[in-house]
C-alpha cells in the first residue's frame, strides 16, 4: 500500500452491494488492486456501502486514517452520490471529493456472463475514478444572494394567479402586460367548462385584486424592450406606451367615445363590434380608464372638448422604465390559431364560417340582451382546427377544443332548444375533472356529436349556408349537409409575441413550438435558464384549472429560490486559470449562455450565467479555460489510467457519456441486464461537448481505439446547443485523423433520449467490433496525432 | 347481412405488411378520422369507405380485396393533400389493385367498350384506364 | 424565348385545339414553344407502387430529350419542359421528383435504359400557366385587343395541377393562378368552390355515369355560382365536364349545357388571334352562341 506523506490520502470502498456485485464481479481482488495505487492508503470492501454501517465506516477512516479523498465502487452515482457527498460533508470534508466507481449498473449488471472479464473491468473503472479523485479540487457547496422582487410578464390568468401569490407572500411583483388591460383571453369567454361558471364573473374579482394588493406594480400598455442578466440580477428595460389619457382623473364615463369619428374593429369583440380611437378596453376592464390609440387618432381634439375632468393630454408621450428582479415567471400566453390558412374550410370567404371565440363573443352578447348575430338553428362545431394535423404543421393536441366545443353546444342548446347542434369530432377527449360528466350532460341535453373530421366547407353563395361534407366513421356514412353557422374549434399555439421575450432570455421551445420546461417530469414550470419559470399556456395548451395550478406552481418555485435570501447553486462552472489565458477572446463567443466576458485582458466566466456544459473549453488555445469537478487534469488523469493497463491485442474504447441522458441510459441497460462489449469504458461528463478535440485525440494517443460520445438529443438536453459543438469538435478531429491516415470511423457520436437501450448497445457493440476490424492504431501515427496538437487545432489563429 | 367475427391471425398482420411494403405508407398511422372519405369525389359509388378501407388493412381483413374501392379510386389525391397523419391513400388504394393485377387478373376488359364509347373516348383515358385497370 | 416543350398523344388528336391555341399564344408572349423530338408517352398517370419503378421509365426518358435538346443547340441552356396537358404535366414532374429525391432509384432507372444517356436531373417540369405566370399576367394583359367582357367563367382545376401538393402549381384548396389570368383576360371572375373537385378522370372509361354525376355536381355548382362557362387545362377533365353533358342531358333533361374551354382558347380570342386557332369544332358544346350573345365573337373589334 502506497503511503505519499506530501499527497492525497484515498480510502477506496469496494461494496458487495448485497451480492449484486460481488456474484459477478471478485471483490477480493478488487479491493487488493486498488490498495496498491499510488496515493491509496486503504482499500476495504462491505456488503452495503450505503447502510449506516458502510457509512461509518468511512467516516471513522478519515478520522483514524486522515483519508482526504474517498473512492466509493459499488452502484450508480445516479442513486447514492449525494449520500456520499453527505457523509464527507459531515466528516468536515469537501463534498465534492468523492467519485464512485459504477460497478453495479455498468459493470457487474451488463457483464454478468463474464465475471471474469467483469472484474478486469472493475479494476479499470476503479483506476480511472482514483486517478479522477486524486486531483479533485476541494469545492464547496455554494450559495448565491438573492432578493425578492420577481417579473411576471403577461397579465393573463396565469399572470394574474402568479402575481397574487406573490404579492400574498410578500414579494415585490412587477406585472407587465401589453395590452391596456389584464384579463387576457379568459376575459373573453362566455363560460368556464365544466362549471359552467360566468368567466367575467369569476375572473373580474381576481383582476381587481392586482392593483389593490400593495406588493405588486401593475404595468399594463407596457412592452418589455430588454433583459440583461441572471437570476438574483436581471435588468428590465421598458416601455409604458402612451395613454393619452390621464389615469388618475379619468372617470371612464363614455363622454369621448361618443363624439370620436374613428370606429374599427375591437379586438376584444373578436371584430364582431366596432370601438373609437378613445374607448375602454371593456366593461370590466383593470385598469378601467379610457385610452387613445395613437395608431388610430386623427387629432381631431373632439375628445378633449368633451371631457368634463380634462383628462385627455394629446402630447402625452412613451415613457421608458427600468428596474432589476430576482427572477421571472414568464406567462405569455397563446394565440388562436388563424383558421385562414386552413383553406379547406373556407374561413374569411364564407360569411357563415366563424372561430369559437367569435361564437363566444356571440354567446356574451346574446346573454347581455344585446345580440350581435342570430347563429340560426342548424349549427356545426368543426373540431381539430389547426390542431393534430400534420398538413399545416401542428401535430399536437389543444387539449381545450373538446370541452369549449362541448360547452357552447351546450349554452346554445340551453339558450335556444329547437336548436340542432353538431360537434363533428376526431377524438373527443374529456380527461380533465368532471370533463366526462359534462360531455355527458351535453348528450343528455341533445347535442349531437359525431365522430368523423370535417372533409370540406363550401358555398355556392359566400352569404348563405355552407354545406359540410364528413363522414360519420361510426356508420360510415358520408354527410354532406347544410348548415346556417359553422363553428371552427381552433386550436392554439405559442403567442407572437413570446418569440421576444424567449430570445431575451434565451428560453428554449419544444417541438410542438411552445416554450419548454427543464424537465418534463419534475421541473414541468422550470426553464433551461435558472431563475425563470414558465406559467400557463406558453408551455403548452391547458385549461383554466391547469393554467391557475400551474401559475402558483411557478410562484413557488420562484419563492423556493428568493425566500432565504440565498440559494444553492452547483460549483461545477467553468472558470480560467489567470496565468494561462492570453486574453484571445475566442471562448467569449464560444458560449451561447454569453457567461464569459473579459476583464482586463482575461477571460472571466460568470457563475449564475454557467450552466456547466464545458463546451466553451474546446475553444481555449492555451488550455486556461476550465471545468470545476471535471478539470483538463481530471480528465486526462482518467483517460490514462483507464487505458494503462490495456495488454497487446485488447480492444478498449472509451465511452464520454453526458450526465443527463447517455450515462442515466448506460445505467438503464444494465439495470435490464442487457449486455454490451466490455471492451468498452463508460467515462462521465457533464456534456458530451465537455470532451475537447483535445482530449479526444490525446484518447487516441493514449492507447483508446475508438471514442463514443453520447449525448441529449438537443430537445431534452439541458444543453441546447451541445449537440452543435461536439459536431464542430467532430469536425476538428475528424480532419486531424484523416491527415494522419487514422480512420474517422473510430470516433462516434450519437444523440440519445433515455429509453434508446437497444441503440446504446448497438452503438457501442458496433464501435468495438469496428475498433477491433481496424486493428491498434500504430504507435507512430498515435505521437503524431498529438504531435503540435495546439498548432493543429487553433494553426489559422497562430498564423493570423 | 351478419356480423362476421374477425381473428387478428399472423396471416391479418402479413397482409397488412404486404399493404404496408407495396404502397410505402405507414398504414398504422390511420386514427380514422375520415377525412378521405369526406374528401372522396367516388365515395358515394363505393361499397366502403377510403378509410373504411384502410381499417380493414390496418386489420389484416384480406376480405378488402373482394370491394370495390380501390376501383373507384380516380387517384385523384384529394385525400393525400388532405389526410392529418400525413398518408397517402391513393398509394394504398393502388397496393390493392396492384395484388390483383400482378396476378394477371384484369378489372376491366377494353373489348367491352361500345364502338361509340371507343370513338369517343380521348387516348389519355384509355391509357390511364388501361394502366391502372389492367396488369 | 425557345422552350422544350411536350405535347402527348391527346394534344395532337382529340385537343389538337389546345395545341394549336397555346402554341398561337405562346408566340405573342414571345415563347416558342419546340416540341421534343423523338418523344413517346408519359404513362398518362404515376405509378404509385412502391417497388414500380419500370413504369417511370417512359417519363423519365422524354426528360432526357430535354438534355439533347440542350446538347444539340435545339433550345439554349434551357431545361424548363413545358406541358399543356395536365395529366402529362402531373405524370413526368411527379417522376422527376422521385428522381431528384431518390439517387438509388435514379440509377435504377438509368440502368433500365442502357441506351440512353443517362438523366441527370437538371430538368424542370413546367406547365404552360405556371411558365405565364412566371413571365407575369401584365404581359398577358398587354396582349389582349379584344377582352372577355362580361364573360363569366369558372376556372376549373381538377386534380393534376393541384395534387399531390409537391408537384401542385398552386395552394391546392385555394388555387388562384386561373383567376389571375382571367382577370387579365378581361373575364368577369367567378368564385367556384368545385374548382378542384376530381371529375372522375379515367373512371370514364369503366362507368361514363359515375363521371357524369360528378361532372352534373361540378357544372350545376358553377352555374349556381354564376358562371356561363368553364375554363381549364386537362384533356381529360375537358372530356368529362364538355362531352359528357350529352350523359348529363339523358340523365337530366332540364340541365342547361355550359360550354368548357381550354384556358388557351380564351387567351386566343382576347388576343384578337383567328378562330382557326381555337378549333372549336372539336369543343362538344359549341361555345360560339355564347361568345356571340357576349359580342367576343362577330363583332367589330376581332381580327
Amino acid at each position: 500500500m502506497a503511503d505519499d506523506n506530501n499527497g492525497p490520502r484515498i480510502g477506496v470502498y469496494v461494496c458487495h452491494c448485497g451480492g449484486n456485485i460481488s456474484e459477478v464481479v471478485d471483490v477480493d481482488q478488487v479491493r487488493d488492486f486498488a490498495g496498491e495505487l499510488d496515493n491509496v492508503v486503504l482499500s476495504k470492501d462491505n456488503t452495503h456501502m450505503c447502510s449506516d454501517i458502510g457509512q461509518q465506516l468511512i467516516l471513522d477512516d478519515i478520522k483514524e486514517h486522515n483519508i482526504d479523498k474517498v473512492i466509493v465502487a459499488a452502484c450508480s452515482p445516479q442513486f447514492q452520490g449525494e449520500t456520499f457527498m453527505d457523509v464527507l460533508e459531515k466528516a468536515g470534508l469537501s463534498p465534492y471529493v468523492v467519485r464512485m466507481a459504477n460497478l453495479r449498473e455498468q459493470c457487474a449488471w451488463p457483464h454478468f456472463n463474464h465475471p471474469d472479464l467483469a472484474t478486469q473491468k472493475a479494476k479499470v473503472l476503479v483506476n480511472g475514478a482514483v486517478a479522477n479523485v486524486r486531483n479533485s479540487e476541494a469545492l464547496e457547496r455554494q450559495s448565491m444572494t438573492i432578493g425578492k422582487k420577481v417579473l411576471v410578464i403577461g397579465g393573463g390568468i396565469a399572470g394574474i394567479q402568479a402575481s397574487l401569490d406573490l404579492g400574498d407572500a410578500g414579494f415585490e411583483v412587477y406585472l407587465v402586460e401589453k395590452d391596456p388591460s389584464i384579463g387576457g383571453h379568459m376575459a373573453q369567454l362566455s363560460r368556464t367548462f365544466p362549471t359552467e361558471d360566468c368567466s367575467a364573473c369569476i375572473l373580474s374579482p381576481k383582476m381587481a385584486d392586482v392593483p389593490a394588493n400593495e406588493n405588486i406594480n401593475l404595468l399594463t400598455y407596457t412592452e418589455i424592450d430588454d433583459i440583461e442578466g441572471y437570476i438574483g440580477n436581471f435588468k428590465v428595460t421598458a416601455t409604458k406606451k402612451a395613454r393619452y389619457v390621464d389615469m388618475d382623473k379619468c372617470v371612464a364615463c363614455g363622454d369621448c367615445e361618443k363624439v370620436c369619428p374613428i370606429s374599427v374593429p375591437d379586438e376584444f369583440q373578436e371584430g364582431l363590434r366596432n370601438h373609437p380611437a378613445i374607448y375602454a378596453p371593456f366593461d370590466f376592464a383593470v385598469p378601467h380608464r379610457n385610452l387613445i390609440d395613437d395608431t388610430l387618432c386623427v387629432r381631431c381634439g373632439n375628445c378633449v372638448d368633451a371631457c368634463k375632468e380634462d383628462a385627455i393630454n394629446l402630447d402625452d408621450e412613451p415613457e421608458q422604465i427600468e428596474f432589476t428582479v430576482d427572477t421571472i415567471i414568464v406567462a405569455t400566453g397563446y394565440d388562436v390559431f388563424d383558421p385562414s390558412e386552413k383553406k379547406v374550410y373556407g374561413y374569411g370567404k364564407y360569411k357563415n364560417v366563424i372561430t369559437a371565440m367569435e361564437m363566444e363573443r356571440m354567446i356574451v352578447a346574446g346573454a347581455e340582451g344585446n345580440p350581435i348575430r342570430n347563429p340560426g338553428k342548424k349549427i356545426a362545431f368543426v373540431q381539430c382546427v389547426g390542431s393534430r394535423d400534420e398538413q399545416i404543421g401542428r401535430e399536437y393536441c389543444s387539449r381545450v377544443c373538446c370541452m369549449y366545443a362541448t360547452k357552447m353546444a351546450s349554452l346554445l342548446k340551453h339558450s335556444g332548444p329547437h336548436r340542432d347542434v353538431y360537434i363533428f369530432y376526431t377524438d373527443l377527449r374529456a380527461f380533465g375533472k368532471g370533463f366526462e360528466e359534462y360531455y355527458k350532460r351535453a348528450q343528455n341535453m341533445g347535442v349531437k356529436f359525431i365522430r368523423g373530421r370535417v372533409a370540406e366547407a363550401l358555398a355556392d353563395d359566400p352569404e348563405g349556408r355552407v354545406t359540410l361534407k364528413v363522414e360519420d366513421t361510426l356508420t360510415r356514412r358520408i354527410i354532406e349537409s347544410d348548415f346556417d353557422t359553422v363553428v371552427l374549434s381552433t386550436g392554439i399555439g405559442l403567442s407572437k409575441s413570446t418569440d421576444k421575450v424567449a430570445d431575451m432570455l434565451r428560453l428554449a421551445k419544444s417541438e410542438d413550438g411552445f416554450l419548454k420546461e427543464a424537465h418534463p417530469k419534475f421541473k414541468p414550470v422550470d426553464t433551461n435558464i435558472e431563475g425563470v419559470f414558465l406559467a400557463g399556456t406558453v408551455q403548452g395548451p391547458k385549461d383554466i384549472p391547469d393554467t391557475v395550478a400551474q401559475a402558483s406552481a411557478a410562484s413557488s418555485r420562484a419563492i423556493r429560490l428568493m425566500n432565504r435570501g440565498e440559494y444553492p447553486i452547483e460549483p461545477i462552472v467553468a472558470f480560467a486559470h489567470e496565468e494561462m489565458c492570453d486574453g484571445c477572446e475566442l471562448c467569449v463567443a464560444a458560449c451561447p449562455l454569453n457567461a464569459i466576458s473579459m476583464a482586463e485582458g482575461k477571460a472571466e466566466v460568470n457563475d449564475a450565467l454557467c450552466l456547466g456544459c464545458g463546451s466553451c473549453l474546446s475553444s481555449c488555445p492555451t488550455d486556461a479555460l476550465d471545468l470545476h469537478m471535471y478539470t483538463n487534469t481530471q480528465m486526462l488523469d482518467e483517460v490514462t489510467n483507464a487505458l494503462k493497463d490495456k495488454k497487446e491485442g485488447e480492444t478498449r474504447i472509451l465511452v464520454f457519456a453526458d450526465d443527463t441522458c447517455t450515462y442515466r441510459l448506460a445505467d438503464s441497460v444494465g439495470t435490464a441486464k442487457m449486455s454490451y462489449a466490455t471492451d468498452s469504458v463508460i467515462i462521465r461528463v457533464p456534456s458530451g461537448s465537455r470532451v475537447t478535440p483535445k482530449l479526444m485525440l490525446q484518447s487516441l494517443a493514449l492507447g483508446a481505439d475508438g471514442i463514443f460520445i453520447g449525448e441529449c438529443e438537443d430537445r431534452t438536453s439541458p444543453f441546447p446547443h451541445s449537440g452543435e459543438a461536439i459536431r464542430e469538435n467532430f469536425d476538428a478531429v475528424t480532419r486531424i485523423l484523416e491527415e494522419e491516415g487514422v480512420s474517422p470511423e473510430r470516433i462516434r457520436f450519437v444523440s440519445f433520449v433515455t429509453v434508446m437501450l437497444g441503440g446504446f448497445v448497438n452503438n457501442v457493440d458496433s464501435l468495438v467490433r469496428l475498433a477491433k476490424d481496424l486493428g491498434p492504431i500504430p504507435e507512430d501515427k498515435r505521437e503524431a496525432l498529438v504531435k503540435d496538437l495546439n498548432a493543429k487545432l487553433f494553426g489559422v489563429r497562430t498564423q493570423a | 347481412m351478419k356480423i362476421k367475427k374477425l381473428d387478428l391471425s399472423e396471416e391479418n398482420v402479413e397482409f397488412l405488411v404486404k399493404i404496408s411494403d407495396l404502397s410505402g405508407e405507414t398504414v398504422t398511422l390511420c386514427e380514422q378520422c375520415g377525412t378521405c372519405s369526406g374528401s372522396c369525389p367516388m365515395v358515394s359509388e363505393m361499397d366502403i369507405t377510403p378509410s373504411q378501407m384502410v381499417r380493414m388493412v390496418q386489420l389484416g381483413e384480406s376480405e378488402v380485396m373482394d370491394t370495390k374501392a380501390m376501383w373507384l379510386c380516380a387517384s385523384c389525391f384529394t385525400c393525400t393533400v388532405r389526410c392529418p397523419r400525413g398518408l397517402d391513400l391513393s398509394k394504398i388504394a393502388e397496393a390493392l389493385r396492384q395484388i390483383t393485377l400482378r396476378k394477371a387478373v384484369d378489372y376491366i376488359d377494353i373489348r367491352d367498350l361500345s364502338k361509340d364509347e371507343m370513338k369517343r373516348l380521348p387516348q389519355i383515358a384509355l391509357i390511364s384506364a388501361m394502366r391502372k385497370f389492367t396488369g | 424565348m425557345k422552350v422544350p416543350y411536350y405535347p402527348g398523344c391527346t394534344l395532337k388528336t382529340k385537343a389538337a385545339n389546345f395545341e394549336t391555341s397555346a402554341l398561337a399564344v405562346a408566340e405573342r408572349l414571345g415563347i416558342e414553344l419546340v416540341e421534343l423530338p423523338r418523344w413517346n408517352c408519359c404513362g398518362t398517370v404515376y405509378s404509385l407502387a412502391d417497388d414500380d419503378l419500370i413504369h417511370h421509365v417512359a417519363a423519365v426518358r422524354n426528360l432526357i430529350r430535354v438534355q439533347e435538346m440542350n446538347a444539340q443547340g435545339l433550345v439554349d441552356d434551357e431545361y424548363r419542359l413545358v406541358t399543356l396537358c395536365s395529366m402529362c404535366f402531373n405524370t413526368l414532374k411527379q417522376a422527376n421528383v422521385r428522381m431528384s429525391e431518390n439517387p438509388e432509384d435514379l440509377e435504377k432507372i438509368n440502368d433500365l435504359m442502357y441506351l440512353e444517356d443517362d438523366y441527370e436531373g437538371r430538368v424542370e417540369v413546367k406547365h404552360l400557366l405556371e411558365l405565364v405566370d412566371e413571365l407575369g399576367f401584365d404581359k398577358v394583359e398587354e396582349q389582349v385587343k379584344n377582352p372577355l367582357e362580361g364573360l363569366r367563367i369558372a376556372p376549373y382545376y381538377g386534380c393534376m395541377l393541384l395534387r399531390p401538393t409537391e408537384v401542385g402549381i398552386d395552394d391546392p384548396e385555394d388555387p388562384q393562378i386561373q383567376t389571375r389570368m382571367l382577370e387579365a383576360l378581361g373575364a368577369e371572375k367567378i368564385e367556384n368552390p368545385y374548382r378542384k373537385v376530381c371529375c372522375g378522370s379515367y373512371q370514364t372509361v369503366q362507368d361514363k355515369k359515375v363521371v357524369s354525376n360528378l361532372a352534373y355536381d361540378i357544372l350545376t355548382h358553377a352555374r349556381n355560382a354564376g358562371a356561363d362557362a368553364i375554363s381549364l387545362s386537362c384533356p381529360l377533365c375537358a372530356f368529362n365536364l364538355d362531352s359528357r353533358q350529352r350523359e348529363i342531358k339523358e340523365d337530366h333533361p332540364s340541365f342547361r349545357e355550359i360550354p368548357v374551354f381550354y384556358f388557351t382558347q380564351l387567351m386566343a380570342m382576347a388576343f384578337g388571334l383567328s378562330e382557326d386557332y381555337c378549333g372549336f369544332d372539336l369543343n362538344y358544346i359549341d361555345p360560339e352562341p355564347l361568345l356571340s350573345a357576349k359580342g367576343i365573337i362577330g363583332g367589330s373589334n376581332g381580327e
